[in-house]
């Protein structure tokens, strides 16, 4: 119990909850987006996985940081634009689109990462971003300045949702996408914009690990971190302020379960600890289940003049 | 763009269509060959003769085949109930453990049993723990409308580090200088060679019968047009007196058991032990087969045998020309999106619209 207290009253543990919540953020806002659009984005894990592969590969080819995070973006806008295709355009099965756009993805980017460097073991690394230890804010100035970026765009996107028309031009779009339409909103087009703006926020959520969290890229790097932003979504009813509180939570516990794992006394073997993260959000799935407000129109194709 | 549905669909159309996205994924491919810095031609002739081009090929794409036909199945029963089941990587694992938990030697884990009653009782625990792992996620989605994808797929994740954990401490081979490895299978409940001096194992016979039996049971029996009618429409189908929750229930227990049984199938006919490798990823694979079969269970075979050359064959050409394996990960999953979009093409027609 002491043990416990002292982890929670040493400020580094605090940081680390903030380090470990920001891809959980911006992979979350990324995947809010798009169902609030009405469309379910499982391409999230391999975008990460390509966003985190490509940002580090600028970086390391000589482009400065911020420029690595916006391939990452680039990036995760290609695969949004194929989903979009595929689940707009010719409304194929959202699940299994975006389970393939995460093999491709992550094929694709281990292909790149092995034609790259052959005969590397270890893999080669680069500068990550520094610290903002400018900042007179505790914690925070032990983060880097995506971070900063992470949690700012949670006030950005809420505002954006809920107060702008374009905000409520896409809930419409995925309430209900007939009277968008009548309304005169684009749905395809609408949709479209928010799978590609959504995704370019999972390949950033990839760059950070790279870029930030680690200065190289290994593989299994992500990890299941994408499963969880869906799994986020839901817990947070599609809102972003609870977005932001979700993936603080989840990073308190993932990072705990660091700590106990490393106090030494752990009771039980490391892989229990290990599992929490995934075991919480299932149960944060299930409890919220029953209240939750999906978005009326998710995962239902939109055809022009079909009911 | 605005899709119209097309009167009829040929059944040529049908079977050219993954064939014909295949191909045309092969053709795309290509780049990522240049980027390598090697000659197409030669890659591909290899990759093709490394999958299919000896009785040796043959034997190990057809040894790899077998896990990659059950995960199939398993995700084609699911998907036609619209059952989305990706934790199949995760049911194999519960399967193989469940197998050497029955069957396994030292350690004192498993029974002292006759071979003729342990085998079928091995068989059968891999089958129900697969069975059961789906069994909630699948209850979760009917009853509370928690999405499968996403708790099957983290399901997976606590599985791989259960069977870790274990493999660390009470299924650990005592006898492995401390590798992260099972206890092995008795002998007499491990699988016969197929092939003399090639790694093919009697798991094919299995394999094939099991595609067979899905093939009737979707054919020929209620459950099968039970669960065609709740895959079309589930609330059409409860409208018109299909059990749907317990054709739901059958479904998950049918295709996790078909995933468990992959895994303990894999441990007794060609590892006969559990080891966190002994998967590179089947469960997952299984979704793109399923698909590029048009979910038909026989079609499962094809697939399963031309995914499993095709990895098997890059093996051996990156080796020759140094193309990353990867290359064969990136082929598959492409394959999956081009059959898609294949599929579709046979069913509707695009119209450009302003």
């Amino acid at each position: 119990m002491t043990d416990l207290l002292d982890i929670l009253a040493n400020p580094a543990f605090w940081v680390a909850v903030l380090r470990i919540a920001t891809p959980l953020i911006l992979g979350t806002l990324g995947v809010l987006l798009c169902e609030r659009a009405g469309v379910l984005n499982l391409g999230i894990e391999g975008i990460m996985v390509a966003g985190a592969f490509t940002g580090w590969l600028a970086v390391y080819a000589g482009a400065p940081l911020w420029a690595g995070v916006g391939v990452a973006a680039l990036t995760g806008m290609v695969f949004g634009l194929l989903h979009a295709f595929l689940t707009v355009g010719l409304a194929l099965s959202q699940h299994v689109s975006g389970l393939g756009i995460t093999l491709l993805a992550t094929a694709l980017s281990y292909f790149g990462y092995r034609v790259s460097f052959p005969k590397v073991n270890t893999p080669p690394t680069i500068t990550p971003f520094a610290p903002m230890d400018w900042l007179p804010l505790p914690i925070l100035n032990a983060q880097t300045s995506l971070t900063l970026f992470a949690l700012l765009l949670v006030p950005a996107i809420a505002w954006v949702l809920y107060r702008t028309p374009l905000g409520l031009a896409l809930r419409m779009v995925g309430e209900n996408p007939q009277a968008a339409e009548s309304q005169g909103v684009s749905v395809a087009g609408m949709r479209t914009g928010a799978i590609v703006a959504g995704s370019a926020l999972m390949g950033m959520a990839g760059s950070f690990l790279t870029l930030s969290a680690f200065n190289a890229f290994f593989f299994n790097m992500v990890n299941g971190r994408g499963w969880i932003c869906v799994a986020l979504v839901v817990f947070a009813s599609w809102r972003p302020g609870k977005a932001l509180l979700g993936a603080l939570l989840f990073a308190f516990f993932d990072a705990l379960q660091l700590r106990l794992q490393q106090s030494g006394d752990a009771v039980l073997p490391y892989q229990i600890y290990l599992m929490l993260p995934y075991l919480l959000s299932i149960l944060a799935l299930v409890l919220v289940a029953r209240k939750a407000s999906y978005p009326q129109a998710l995962m239902k194709p939109y055809r022009k003049g079909e009911r | 763009m605005r899709l119209e549905r097309r009167h009829e669909t040929s059944r040529a159309a049908l079977v050219l269509a993954p064939i014909g996205a295949v191909l045309f994924t092969m053709l795309v491919s290509a780049l990522l060959v240049l980027w390598a810095g090697a000659p197409v031609g030669r890659t591909y002739a290899l990759l093709l003769q490394g999958g299919f081009g000896s009785v040796f090929a043959w034997s190990e794409t057809l040894t790899r085949a077998i896990p990659l036909i059950l995960t199939g199945l398993a995700a084609t029963v699911a998907f036609k109930a619209r059952l989305f089941n990706i934790g199949a990587e995760g049911q194999l694992f519960a399967g193989a453990l469940a197998a050497v938990a029955v069957g396994g030697m030292h350690g004192g884990t498993g029974f002292e049993l006759q071979p003729w009653l342990l085998f079928p009782l091995m068989m059968l625990a891999a089958a129900v723990a697969g069975a059961l792992l789906l069994l909630g996620p699948a209850l979760m989605k009917n009853k509370l409308g928690v999405d499968e994808v996403v708790t099957t797929l983290l399901i997976n994740f606590i599985v791989l580090l259960g069977v870790s954990a274990l493999l660390d401490g009470p299924m650990k081979d005592p006898t492995a200088m401390g590798w992260p490895q099972s206890v092995s299978l008795q002998p007499d409940v491990e699988l016969g060679k197929l092939v003399a001096q090639t790694r093919v194992h009697t798991g094919l016979l299995w394999a094939v019968s099991l595609a067979v039996i899905v093939w009737a049971i979707f054919k020929y029996t209620v459950l099968g047009f039970d669960i065609r009618a709740v895959g079309a429409n589930a609330r059409a189908a409860e409208f018109a007196g299909v059990p749907v929750t317990r054709t739901v229930v059958m479904v998950a227990l049918l295709s996790g058991a078909l995933a468990g049984l992959a895994g303990a199938i894999e441990v007794a006919g060609r590892t006969s032990y559990v080891t966190l490798d002994m998967s590179p990823g089947y469960g997952y694979t299984g979704i793109v087969i399923a698909m590029l079969a048009g979910l038909h269970p026989l079609g499962v075979i094809a697939a399963g045998v031309f995914v499993a050359g095709v990895l098997v064959g890059a093996d051996t050409m990156s080796r020759a020309v140094g193309v990353p394996t990867y290359i064969a990960d990136v082929i598959v999953a492409a394959s999956l999106i081009a059959v898609l979009v294949a599929t579709l093409l046979t069913q509707y027609r695009v119209r450009m619209t302003k």
